[in-house]
């Protein structure tokens, strides 16, 4: 279960650095691995983990990078992933961005980390915030060598003691992303909210916290009857919580309280999920009429479906048209609309959306007499959206106590947002 | 003042990343969402200009040194060309390369000068002759600044592939220092060469000790009572034995590691559960008890991440006593589904579905639980798109073995258009295995949508997921019909007449109304399979087409630029149709026969004649009962691997015996079993075990994949796991070189095809268990597949002095062996079979022939097994011994595979298909089983 070695490729699919941890593969075999991913993806049979002669490759992209691991054994591949994408984190932490630049930039910490993230295949300390605390690329003298924090080995690992702010504060954003898929006969397959609790801690010493939100988190009724907003909108089920690792689960399991030591600054406290039977936030109607080998015409019709109180900022509907489209005509009374040729789409902007209207805008393209031979697919509209002091779900933060030793007042605040996530609505 | 001119002052500082970043991540606001945070800092006015204008010093040196490299480089070139003649250096050029020392000079000058704060990446670019003779140099250097450079490029150079090994003397000397970083450099050089030299590394041991007396526990634990070195320790005592396992026993580093389990550090606990874990696994040294996993159980509180993924998969192997520690482990463990980790949520899920089985089906519990199970799987398909597909893989297992977990939730899996091909597959996959009554509408109307999209082997994939909707849900069968009608109307029909096909084959006689609407469109037909499928479908029902013939004949014009599945479907159908209507066809059946045989260079095409002809060869056939026939279809793969074979037998059975051929061609379709592909159930318990762990992706056991000798041998709580190891013996067996065919609810192509040729061939008997035959050796199941006569069959056909072909199907018991070995068998190996286990609809194990023992009565222990082939036809002759293991203790099973290849002599035999073979025991008796490759080898 666990990797064997770890290679850092570029695009080409070289080296540009790896780390041997067992020992127990052939270090060599990487330079199959690229030609194995283009077969595979000819064959259009590509899949995060790669399997051949013996030896399982697990992959991921970032950027112009490709993050191998390789083994023999039958490990732990969620492991492996989950371990992946953390590396990529604290990498970017460290160097901003994760590139092959900033490897080539960074290679002598990048062995560090390497080295102080995974011992003998298995992942160790992996918390971004700790890890600069001692492993650092300035070089330092013996006598101010930075010994490692006592959290690497903590029951408490992600937060480091002695921090001191001479004003403590804590912000608190709850984000509810909307995900919605609509079919072209304009029925909702699916509509869910994916919510996070992101907070900053500015707070000294090692502060004791404990969230109370409205909700109602009853497992048993949750999987059969579905989410439902509790009367007077006093509680809301969701459905399934996830929690940063610092939030006491079997607390939470038993009292339903939210209780953790934060670590220090942004991080994302927990996030839930919920399906909702709430209409579609903004419904976008599309007509098409399409006369081949001559125009196109578009009339799209979007419509805001919450309370009148709330505006949706930063709208923006976009619309896929075939790639052969040319010359485009826009009308509309509200926002402004664009082609974007890259995205084979016009995007219609609107600033500000009240809740309760409904807009409308045409646009006319161009076809070429002679049609394409290749076939398109059927792109679906997607909408952009950011609502402000609004949650779906109608979550609330109901307090935050914070308690220290050293007994100082803190503030917590707290915003709402809700936005949209994969909004996507199909098109005939 | 200048326009555009910056006062020094106004110039932003340089700052190196690490002081960017920490400015940066100071003045993000919260609430800020994260992409807008990374924009990071803002770039130097002057950049603002020109993108690569240089504001620092460094930059200056940068460019400086750039100019002065390209000149080299050109006067390099130019002196190269001179010297080959290609150029005739004018006056100017001449003075231009008198000048090349200068640069150099500078150079030099300015490599030297090159301000620290210049990143990292400049050690890869110098790549000068007498680099190590210069690395050597500065490496000696009394200044530990120039000491340290000259480290990182070694290790540089290391990371490039270069061999700087020459070098360890001199690298080892710079660890006598009080500089963390260079001490970490030289480290990591160590590592890499430590190994091919290990001489020279034992001169870093001296090093090593007085570091270990050092007060900083960093410096410590790189070489007590701090954690930081006990939670490396623990993972040392895992690497010790994976190279020195006695060693490890010997100086009962085992017990210290059961020691550290109750270390008040969870951290020291997470790693030694996952050095426990590891060293278990290669053989098992300490058992997992109850005190143990209360340990474990209350560490899992307050480990990092990681650490409880190590715990929980610890738990995993654990078999509680009683259904209330089970119980009660469930209820420890289940908080975990909350972690945002998704590792930590397969691995709880893993303990969970395994857990689940000790308790009462039920109870409440289970109830409870499995409803607690649902939310987490759903919300892993939110996470990347890497971990969406094995938690995909992985729910593909849940949904077989606890079908009711996930019932309600088939909106999820609805494919998204921006979807990963992967995870478009893998949703597909759980979709259909979730299709029910009640969700079929949406199901079908989803995949009617996933129809158009672009992707081929996305839409082969959706349009053969309705015909499996159809075979599954009888309700719907109209429904999906309809929609294959709409689809093949829109142009949109790949794969339509497959799937077609196999709705004509589970409903027969309900829906061959389409068949019109099906041949209207023939003309838009251009992949392989499509046509394939429209050929077998003309064939099958010829009779009531009434243009079937010029249909085929349009076929037969192009028969030499079809590929072969669509010429052998193409001859098969022909020759139902003649022998449906033998009187206006002849001409056409004749005309794909010489085709077929005569300018055909394809051996399978040859070979399905030979089929055709056998039959006439063989007078039992008159007699043989329609639905035996699929003997000629379970040898096929044989006949591939023996391509000198083929001969030209298809023409006679016709011409002799079209009664015969008749019965064979149109015998009864082989009906479709509802749920495909579901994995055998001993295997599947057996995945489930390993949840989140490679072999849940691959759906095949570790064994299947993984180095056989170190193979983890677990076994599972879940009722009927006894046969694991066989199974995975045998899986083993059947997947060993070949590449890891991943099992999915769809056939793929491949067998889709196989299935199609087979159909006219195949008989009834195939409706046996369609899942994964491979793994079923019994011998009653074989016969079944061959459609072979039990024990007393055999017996009879032994006492017949003449060849009887069909004898020679159930066992070997040919006319040419003496009747008093066949006595001496029978009571040794009650009944053998010999044949090739072939898979109807799951899959066709290539060139493979099992020969069965398996109810042998020896009493005492037999070994010295050999294996031996007389003289035939074919020259087929073992390519290995056999190697199987001795003594083999009656009661006592084992499977061996062995290769075979056609390069021994050869003599013709009477019937040109007899084959003998004897299985030699030599130890004490000679036993001898002469065994016939059937006939049926040969379709």
């Amino acid at each position: 279960m666990s990797t064997s070695a770890l290679f850092i490729l570029d695009l080409k699919g070289n080296v540009v650095v790896s780390r041997n941890y067992r020992g127990d593969v052939d270090m060599a075999c990487i330079e199959k691995f690229m030609p194995l991913l283009v077969e595979k993806e000819d064959e259009g049979t590509a899949s995060p983990v790669i399997y051949f002669n013996g030896i399982s490759y697990t992959y991921i992209k970032h950027m112009n990078l490709y993050l191998v691991s390789v083994s023999k054994k039958n490990l732990n591949v969620v492991l492996v992933l989950s371990y992946l994408y953390k590396l990529v984190e604290v990498f970017c932490e460290y160097f901003k961005d994760l590139e092959e630049e900033s490897v080539r930039d960074n290679f002598v910490i990048i062995y560090e980390l390497f080295d102080e993230m995974m011992d003998f295949g298995y992942p160790q300390t992996t918390e971004g915030k700790i890890l600069q605390e001692y492993i650092t690329q300035q070089g330092h003298r013996l006598e101010a060598a930075p010994r490692p924090p006592m959290a690497v080995t903590n029951a408490v690992s992600w937060r480091s003691e002695g921090i001191r702010y001479r004003k403590n504060e804590v912000f608190l954003d709850v984000i509810e992303s909307v995900n919605m898929m609509a079919n072209a006969q304009g029925t909702v397959l699916r509509s869910e909210i994916v919510g996070s609790i992101r907070m900053r801690v500015v707070l000294s010493g090692m502060p004791e916290l404990r969230l109370g939100l409205n909700d109602k988190v009853i497992f048993q009724q949750a999987a059969a009857t579905g989410p439902r907003r509790g009367a007077a909108g006093r509680g809301v089920e969701l459905e399934d919580v996830k929690f940063h690792q610092c939030v006491r689960l079997s607390r939470f399991e038993a009292e339903r309280t939210i209780s953790f030591i934060p670590p220090d600054g942004e991080f994302e406290l927990m996030s839930y999920r919920l399906t909702t039977q709430v209409k579609p936030l903004i419904w976008v109607e599309a007509v098409v009429e399409k006369h081949t080998h001559s125009r196109v015409e578009y009339m799209v019709k979007a419509k805001s479906q919450f309370k009148r109180q709330s505006i949706a900022n930063h709208v923006e509907v976009v619309i896929p048209v075939p790639s052969d489209a040319s010359s485009p005509k826009f009308k509309t009374s509200v926002g402004s609309v664009k082609y974007a040729p890259e995205l084979n789409a016009f995007v219609w902007t609107i600033r500000s959306f009240p809740g309760g209207r409904e807009y409308l805008m045409r646009a006319h393209f161009s076809l070429p007499s002679i049609m394409s031979e290749e076939i398109e697919g059927k792109p679906p509209i997607h909408v952009k959206f950011e609502i402000p002091y609004y949650t779906t779900s109608g979550l609330q933060v109901r307090y935050l106590k914070i308690i220290e030793k050293s007994g100082y007042q803190a503030l917590p605040w707290v915003r709402y947002v809700t936005q949209n996530g994969d909004y996507q609505l199909r098109m005939n | 003042m200048k326009l555009r001119f910056i006062p020094q002052e106004e110039q932003p500082k340089y700052q190196n990343r690490m002081q960017a970043a920490a400015s940066a991540s100071k003045s993000a606001v919260v609430g800020i969402k994260p992409r807008d945070a990374l924009a990071g800092p803002r770039k130097a006015v002057a950049a603002v200009e020109k993108a690569n204008v240089c504001i620092t010093a460094k930059d200056h040196l940068q460019k400086k040194f750039d100019q002065v490299k390209a000149k080299v480089d050109d006067i390099e070139s130019m002196e190269k060309k001179v010297e080959s003649g290609e150029l005739q250096p004018m006056p100017n050029q001449v003075k231009k390369m008198a000048r090349k020392q200068e640069y150099l000079d500078k150079r030099s000058v300015s490599c030297n000068i090159t301000p620290r704060a210049m990143t990292d990446s400049k050690y890869f670019t110098t790549t000068k002759k007498g680099e190590i003779f210069e690395l050597k140099n500065e490496l000696n250097s009394d200044k530990k600044e120039k000491k340290r450079e000259a480290v990182k490029k070694v290790i540089a150079s290391m990371t490039v592939g270069k061999d700087v090994s020459a070098l360890f003397p001199d690298v080892v000397n710079c660890m006598q220092t009080d500089n963390v970083e260079l001490k970490k450099l030289v480290y990591l050089y160590l590592m890499n060469y430590a190994k091919s030299q290990p001489d020279l590394a034992i001169m870093a041991v001296n090093t090593f000790v007085k570091d270990c007396e050092d007060p900083n526990p960093l410096i410590r634990a790189l070489a007590d009572e701090d954690p930081y070195v006990r939670k490396t320790a623990a993972v040392c005592v895992a690497k010790l034995h994976d190279m020195n396992p006695t060693l490890v026993e010997e100086q009962g580093f085992v017990e210290l590691l059961n020691d550290l389990l109750s270390d008040a550090n969870p951290m020291v606990v997470a790693n030694a559960v996952a050095a426990l874990t590891e060293i278990n696994e290669s053989r098992p040294l300490i058992e997992v008890n109850s005190q143990m996993v209360n340990k474990l159980l209350t560490a899992l509180n307050e480990c990092t991440e990681w650490g409880q993924v190590f715990i929980l998969d610890a738990l995993a192997g654990y078999k509680p006593r009683d259904e209330r520690e089970a119980q009660n482990i469930c209820e420890r463990i289940s908080p975990r589904l909350a972690h945002a980790n998704a590792a930590v949520v397969l691995s709880t899920v893993k303990v969970l579905m395994k857990l689940v089985e000790m308790l009462p089906n039920d109870s409440d519990f289970i109830t409870q639980l499995t409803k607690k199970l649902a939310p987490p799987m759903v919300t892993l398909l939110s996470a990347e798109p890497e971990i969406q597909y094995v938690a995909l893989r992985n729910i593909n297992l849940i949904v077989q073995k606890r079908p009711d977990i996930l019932k309600q939730e088939m909106k999820v899996f609805f494919v998204k258009y921006n979807d990963p091909i992967y995870v478009k597959m893998e949703k597909l996959d759980i979709m259909i295995r979730l299709a029910q009554q009640n969700n079929i509408a949406q199901v079908l109307s989803e995949l009617k949508e996933y129809a158009t999209e672009v992707d081929v082997d996305f839409v082969r994939k959706s349009v053969r997921a309705i015909g499996r909707c159809a075979i599954k849900v009888e309700q719907s069968s109209e429904r999906c019909v309809a929609t294959l009608l709409e689809l093949i109307q829109t142009k949109v029909n790949y794969v339509v007449q497959e799937a077609v096909v196999d709705i004509f084959r589970k409903y027969p006689n309900r829906y061959e109304s389409i068949i019109s609407a099906l041949c209207e469109n023939l003309d838009t037909l251009d992949e392989p399979e499509a046509r394939a499928s429209m050929i077998w479908i003309i064939g099958e029902y010829a009779e009531r087409i009434d243009n079937a013939d010029e249909l085929l004949e349009s076929f037969v014009e192009g028969f030499h630029d079809e590929n072969t599945q669509v010429q052998l479907q193409l001859l098969t159908a022909v020759v139902k149709l003649f022998l449906k209507r033998p009187t206006d066809t002849q001409q056409l059946v004749q005309r794909v026969l010489s085709l077929a045989t005569q300018d055909s260079d394809n051996p399978d095409l040859r070979d399905r004649g030979q089929a055709f002809e056998m039959r006439t060869e063989f007078p039992f056939l008159r007699n043989w009962p329609a639905g035996k026939s699929s003997t000629f279809f379970v040898a096929r793969p044989l006949v591939t691997s023996i391509e000198e074979s083929s001969k030209y037998i298809y023409w006679r059975l016709l011409s002799a015996d079209p009664a015969a051929a008749k019965q064979v061609v149109l015998a009864e379709k082989p009906l479709i079993s509802e749920e495909t592909d579901l994995l055998e159930p001993s295997l599947l318990d057996q995945l489930v075990c390993h949840i989140g762990s490679l072999a849940s992706v691959y759906h095949k056991p570790p064994s299947a994949f993984i180095d056989a000798a170190r193979a983890p041998l677990r076994t599972g709580v879940a009722p009927g796991t006894n046969g694991v190891s066989q199974v995975e013996n045998q899986a083993t067996a059947a997947t060993n070189g070949r590449s890891a065919a991943q099992s999915t609810v769809i056939p793929s192509q491949d067998q889709m095809i196989a299935e199609l040729l087979s159909l006219d061939l195949n008989a009834p008997a195939v409706g046996a268990p369609s899942v994964a035959p491979t793994y079923n050796s019994a011998v009653p199941g074989l016969d079944d597949l061959l459609g072979l006569g039990d024990t007393s069959t055999t017996t009879a056909a032994a006492s017949q002095p003449s060849f009887d072909p069909l004898a020679s199907l159930g066992l070997g018991a040919p006319a040419a062996a003496p009747p008093a070995a066949v006595g001496g068998l029978a009571d040794i190996f009650g009944s053998s079979g010999l044949g090739s286990v072939v898979g109807s609809s799951g899959y066709v194990p290539p060139k493979q022939i099992w020969l069965d023992a398996s109810r042998a009565k020896a009493m005492q222990a037999m070994s010295g097994f050999a294996v031996q082939f007389n003289k035939n036809s074919f020259g087929l002759v073992p390519a290995e011994p056999i190697n199987a293991p001795t003594p083999l203790l009656p009661g006592q099973t084992a499977n061996y595979s062995l290769a075979c290849d056609a390069t021994g002599p050869v003599q013709k035999m009477e019937p040109l298909t007899n084959l003998q073979e004897k299985l030699l025991k030599v130890s004490s008796v000679i036993v001898m089983v002469y065994s016939e490759i059937i006939e049926n080898k040969f379709i």
